[in-house]
């Protein structure tokens, strides 16, 4: 999933600060899992926004939305009836839904409420961390399913760098050294001489060769 | 001027090489690498420049690399994977050929966040195994990444270096394994002060028959102090400094501690002579470059060999 962050109260207030009439609107997908822009986070977001108006005298409405996917047209389209009523969405969506709903309603400037972080996983409550940089090409299969892209903190694809000590990343103790990871594993599969192979260097067009980047799928087309 | 490589020249005829290290300055003054020079000019054969080490901006090391040249020492060119993509890294050798620069190192580079820039992109575009594969391709087959041709090949040699001290042990060889495939003409060690995990690394390495496919450089770290062992014991990840060592210097009174490293650099150096695996010593005096000449005197490397120049 992609996680996100809300950004700061007092950065929020600053963005709306022109505007009388708020929408602030949610997204019940990737950014309600990682807590950050749901349902239930969407109206706290607004409730503290009305709370802050209030105690500033400030003269606006702020209400809220959650659509169940930000980034995808059929559900932005729910807004059509409403958005008239508003100056601004404030988006609690991904960076992609952010932006999916500007190019819907180019008319209605839009605002960001999450800093947009990362492809990763729930690790446990609270916790998630980053493991995929949608490089375009995958290589998981050759080291253990762990991959070194996102996981190691200089993209070694012939590790582990001489920082590697009981496990950890130099950058940070916390940090479990991704090569030390996909060595245990790639051991206890007995394929371990997968690594005697060297790597070539990655293959990067796949991500950014050609500029932001699209899948057509003629298939799915109608 | 001479462009051949002074340290692969002294290797090739079996001789114990000597490499130093000279870090560029934080500003734009030349004389403070000629100064350096002047130190260590007729005491090792070759001398690493780091490349903007621990993340933090200094004068390029192809700049200073071109400075030693110029003062008639043999440079090698530390090339880190950490700042530059392949685009650059490959025009960068072929620029270092150009001035006569014989010598590269290929390294990963310290993270950035260690550094005075830490809000910079790490590049990582290569890798430092791919870095050399890089070089040796450039060189031998006259090729860039991707196969296209270039005129003429750079003539270079190689550099990796190697941490035994650095987990998992096993894969360490592994990896050596991979820079020498990869290919590494010459290895330059971490900094060397447990001479036993040393001589496990090093005897798993002869296992493999990696150390006759390579020069095997043993690093040494002439310590200043008792806090400087303690601070890279503890703060510096992948160096191992055991009690013993830490003990020795703790032991010493103050103002005689910098004798005390030097003379572990030079009992270190003394035992490694004695491997035969270990084709040479590179001694990595941190912004004590004037300590070089004596170390290597005590250690009896003296004088260098010369060649005659054409």
């Amino acid at each position: 999933m992609i996680t996100a962050e809300q950004k700061p109260i007092d950065e929020i207030r600053g963005m709306i600060a022109p505007y009388k009439r708020i929408l602030a609107l949610g997204c019940g997908s990737c950014v309600a899992e990682c807590a950050a822009g749901g349902e239930k986070e969407t109206a706290a977001l607004a409730s503290a926004l009305r709370m802050a108006a209030r105690m500033n005298h400030e003269d606006r409405v702020i209400d809220e939305k959650t659509v169940d996917r930000q980034c995808v047209n059929e559900f932005i389209i729910q807004l059509d009836d409403i958005l008239d009523s508003y100056d601004t969405v404030l988006s609690l969506g991904c960076g992609a839904g952010v932006q999916a709903v500007a190019d819907m309603y180019p008319e209605i400037p839009i605002i960001p409420a999450l800093n947009t972080a990362f492809l990763g996983e729930t690790r446990d409550q609270g916790y998630w961390v980053e493991n995929c940089l949608g490089c375009g090409d995958c290589m998981l299969f050759y080291f253990g399913g762990v991959c070194p892209l996102a996981r190691c903190s200089k993209q070694i694809l012939n590790g582990p760098c001489g920082g590697s000590v009981d496990g950890r990343c130099e950058v940070n103790p916390d940090i479990p050294c991704a090569w030390q990871l996909i060595i245990d594993r790639l051991t206890r599969f007995g394929a371990l001489d997968r690594l005697e192979a060297i790597y070539p260097p990655k293959n990067w067009a796949r991500k950014q060769g050609s500029g932001p980047r699209k899948i057509i799928r003629e298939d799915q087309q109608k | 001027m001479n462009h051949e490589s002074q340290l692969k020249k002294v290797l090739e005829q079996g001789g114990f090489g000597v490499t130093a290290e000279c870090g560029p300055p934080k500003g734009a003054d030349a004389q403070v690498i000629l100064k350096k020079a002047e130190l260590l000019k007729d005491a090792v054969d070759a001398v690493n420049v780091t490349d903007n080490q621990t993340a933090i901006v200094r004068m390029s090391s192809l700049a200073a690399c071109a400075l030693l040249k110029g003062a008639g020492l043999d440079p090698i060119l530390q090339m880190v994977v950490r700042d530059r993509n392949r685009i650059a890294l490959q025009s960068d050798i072929l620029g270092a050929s150009a001035l006569g620069i014989r010598n590269v190192l290929c390294l990963s580079g310290d993270h950035q966040c260690f550094g005075n820039q830490a809000e910079a992109l790490g590049v990582f575009d290569l890798d430092s195994i791919q870095l050399v594969q890089t070089v040796k391709g450039m060189r031998d087959q006259g090729t860039l990444v991707g196969g296209e041709i270039l005129d003429p090949a750079p003539d270079i040699f190689i550099g990796a270096a190697a941490n035994p001290f650095a987990d998992p042990l096993e894969f360490r060889v592994t990896r050596l394994a991979k820079k020498i495939k990869a290919g590494a003409d010459f290895i330059q060690t971490q900094c060397i002060y447990n001479m036993d995990r040393f001589e496990s690394w090093l005897s798993m390495a002869a296992d493999r028959g990696l150390t006759e496919q390579t020069y095997l450089l043993g690093g040494v770290t002439p310590l200043k102090s008792a806090g400087m062992a303690r601070y890279m014991r503890d703060r510096v990840s992948g160096m191992d400094i055991p009690d013993d060592v830490i003990k020795r210097m703790e032991g010493t009174p103050k103002e005689k501690q910098r004798e005390e490293g030097i003379q572990i650099c030079v009992e270190t150096i003394l035992r490694l002579k004695e491997l035969s695996a270990v084709k040479g010593v590179h001694i990595m005096a941190i912004e004590w470059e004037s300590a070089v000449g004596e170390i290597a005197e005590q250690a009896g490397l003296l004088p260098r060999p010369v060649f005659d120049k054409e």
